[in-house]
């Protein structure tokens, strides 16, 4: 009885852990979530390398590239969203919301692009802030707030255009006032040597890097992992989960409205019936990628290889000659596998 | 011993009801630093309304709260926490995919640099998590892993770390061993009385007679919103305690009813094949 009382000092429970002192590079390596889809991006890359010979060329890897950053974008923000466990089904009409936001606004009151980029922004920032305000008021699944957000969007963009426009598509902007400065920064090349490189590339990278910064190394990224994790316990320890999660909703709108502006640049007028089925694609990716569908695990840079792999089969099937037609057959094997390479890589890399 | 002091915690004559039901009912009870002080009962008895109020949950109905000798009517758990009382709920708020380290921090995280680059300071944090938990006896190869590996004894452990670490003076356990094996119970019952010798005034809220017995110093036994037994440790044998907990005088007349209707234990007759 007695003896408990002096209490010395505590035991040391090391016991179930002295076999494993320290955890091991290959440990730690095969513990990242990104691992699965970069094994799976090296499987995938050294088929069409293979098989492809104009897939081999500077080139053809520009344009591997250029795909892979179009639907890699948006990815970074969904990839975000999906860590703070919810889900955005309205991020690829959203992209064409913003598009035709911009566009028509410019257009219709004849004021300098840039004045539509900005409101476009407004507008995708907006969406997004709807999409949070009403998860977290109504505690709704995300699936469906933003499933809805997709449907109202998807009749929004077709009847606004023909309502504004007259017509399923907007109008050329391209002898506008601003037009020629959004190109430079939205939709332009750089020349690296001999290969031509789309500016896209090279915001993706730079978005990634922010990403991931911000989650391994900020409060906000912190906080993103635990309320995906366990948004009760996050609560409990002063998280503000509710602002968390609508700050997630409109880096979704963000991502989406660079996405979309890049689209109007590159093509000077926007198709209102575009961007339907593209979320899934993001949604894709970032789990390819490693994101756990329940929130609370993944990385930004596994959604940038997911997005890759994405952007490389769709350029690699033409490169080969295949009918591109069997694209999707080949998106929905991929993710299929890569869930499955993830889990079994997760599992091992917890069980040594 | 500390008799003479100021309690940190101290309810007197505190009574609370949920509309008609009284769930607690005349309670008094005065917790000390350098104290494990038990709270003991079964389903029902209370001891949930007791810290919710004093943990600053819920509001209380009639009699006197006070901390340190001042009174306090407490509107959420943030009061509380800013005057030290921290509570270390059964779910122990932990994200278990997240690094112990980031879940140690999480909500109160160290910054460095100014804003644009205001990153974590995640050195210091790996270095203060690892501090902190050996100076509790808790020895991890990695502070990296996600806490959700540790055993239930250790998360537990770690959620009373993080509690001391961050300033609580009162240390609010509820429950801590229930849903642990003997083993794990014995690891937490240690850094219990580890927090109690680092100074702290601890409330362990427990249905188990045997754990509280061990490390406890002031036993509150709850009955029906009541109190059953207010006794200190030297006052009373784990006998005692159990009997009180099993329900006391209520068991001492069930006995004699069960006397009475046919000698004591049950005697199956197996009379007549």
């Amino acid at each position: 009885m007695t003896q408990v009382h002096p209490a010395p000092a505590p035991p040391t429970p090391r016991r179930e852990h002295t076999q494993v002192s320290r955890k091991s590079w290959s440990k730690r390596f095969f513990g990242r979530p990104e691992v699965g889809s970069l094994m799976g991006a090296v499987a995938i890359f050294v088929m069409f390398y293979a098989i492809a010979d104009p897939f081999r060329t500077p080139g053809a890897q520009s344009t591997v590239l250029y795909a892979s950053s179009t639907i890699g974008i948006v990815t970074v923000g969904v990839c975000l969203l999906m860590i703070g466990g919810e889900f955005d089904l309205s991020a690829g009409v959203g992209v064409t919301t913003s598009a035709l936001a911009a566009s028509m606004f410019a257009f219709q009151l004849s004021l300098n692009v840039w004045v539509g980029v900005v409101f476009a922004l407004l507008v995708s920032l907006g969406i997004g802030l709807f999409n949070g305000f009403v998860l977290t008021r109504t505690k709704l699944p995300s699936f469906l707030v933003t499933l809805a957000t997709f449907l109202m969007l998807q009749g929004l963009n077709l009847a606004m255009t023909k309502l504004v426009t007259g017509n399923v598509a907007t109008n050329s902007i391209s002898d506008m006032d601003g037009f020629d400065s959004a190109k430079a920064i939205f939709a332009s090349s750089v020349q690296i040597g001999s290969v031509s490189v789309k500016i896209t590339v090279f915001w993706w990278l730079l978005f990634v890097a922010v990403a991931t910064w911000v989650l391994l190394r900020t409060k906000v990224g912190n906080w993103i992992f635990a309320v995906g994790g366990k948004a009760d316990s996050a609560r409990a320890v002063g998280v503000p989960v509710n602002r968390t999660k609508i700050g997630l909703f409109m880096t979704v709108g963000f991502t989406a409205w660079f996405a979309g502006m890049h689209k109007l640049f590159a093509f000077n007028t926007v198709q209102s019936g575009e961007g339907v089925g593209q979320e899934l694609i993001f949604i894709a990716a970032a789990v390819v990628g490693g994101c756990l569908l329940t929130g609370g695990y993944g990385s930004a840079i596994g959604a940038a290889i997911g997005a890759f792999i994405f952007g490389m089969t769709g350029q690699g099937i033409v490169f080969a000659n295949w009918n591109p037609d069997w694209y999707m057959f080949f998106v929905g094997i991929t993710l299929l596998v890569a869930t499955l390479l993830n889990l079994w890589v997760r599992n091992r890399a917890a069980r040594r | 011993m500390t008799d003479n002091h100021t309690p940190v915690v101290e309810l007197d004559g505190v009574g609370k009801s949920y509309g008609n039901i009284r769930a607690l009912d005349q309670v008094s009870l005065a917790v000390h630093e350098n104290q494990v002080t038990c709270i003991l009962g079964d389903n029902g008895a209370g001891k949930s309304t007791l810290i919710k109020i004093v943990s600053g949950l819920h509001g209380y109905d009639e009699g006197s709260y006070r901390v340190d000798g001042v009174p306090v009517r407490f509107t959420s758990p943030r009061d509380a926490l800013d005057r030290g009382i921290a509570t270390v709920y059964q779910d122990l708020a932990v994200v278990p995919l997240m690094p112990v380290w980031r879940n140690f921090f999480l909500g109160s995280e160290i910054t460095t640099g100014t804003w644009p680059l205001r990153r974590l300071d995640v050195g210091t944090m790996r270095a203060t998590t690892d501090t902190e938990l050996k100076k509790m006896g808790i020895d991890l190869p990695d502070v990296e892993q996600p806490i959700g590996t540790l055993s239930g004894g250790q998360r537990q452990c770690v959620a009373i770390a993080r509690a001391i670490h961050f300033g609580a003076r009162v240390l609010i356990l509820d429950e801590p061993t229930a849903a642990l094996g003997v083993k794990q119970s014995g690891v937490v019952l240690k850094y219990i009385a580890a927090a109690r010798d680092a100074g702290l005034a601890v409330i362990f809220i427990t249905h188990n007679p045997h754990h509280a017995f061990l490390v406890g110093d002031h036993f509150t036994v709850l009955q029906h919103g009541r109190i059953e037994l207010d006794a200190a440790r030297a006052d009373l044998t784990l006998d005692d305690l159990t009997h009180h907990m099993a329900g006391g005088a209520e068991l001492d007349t069930l006995r004699h009813e069960l006397d009475r209707a046919g000698g004591p234990g049950p005697q199956p007759q197996l009379s007549g094949t």
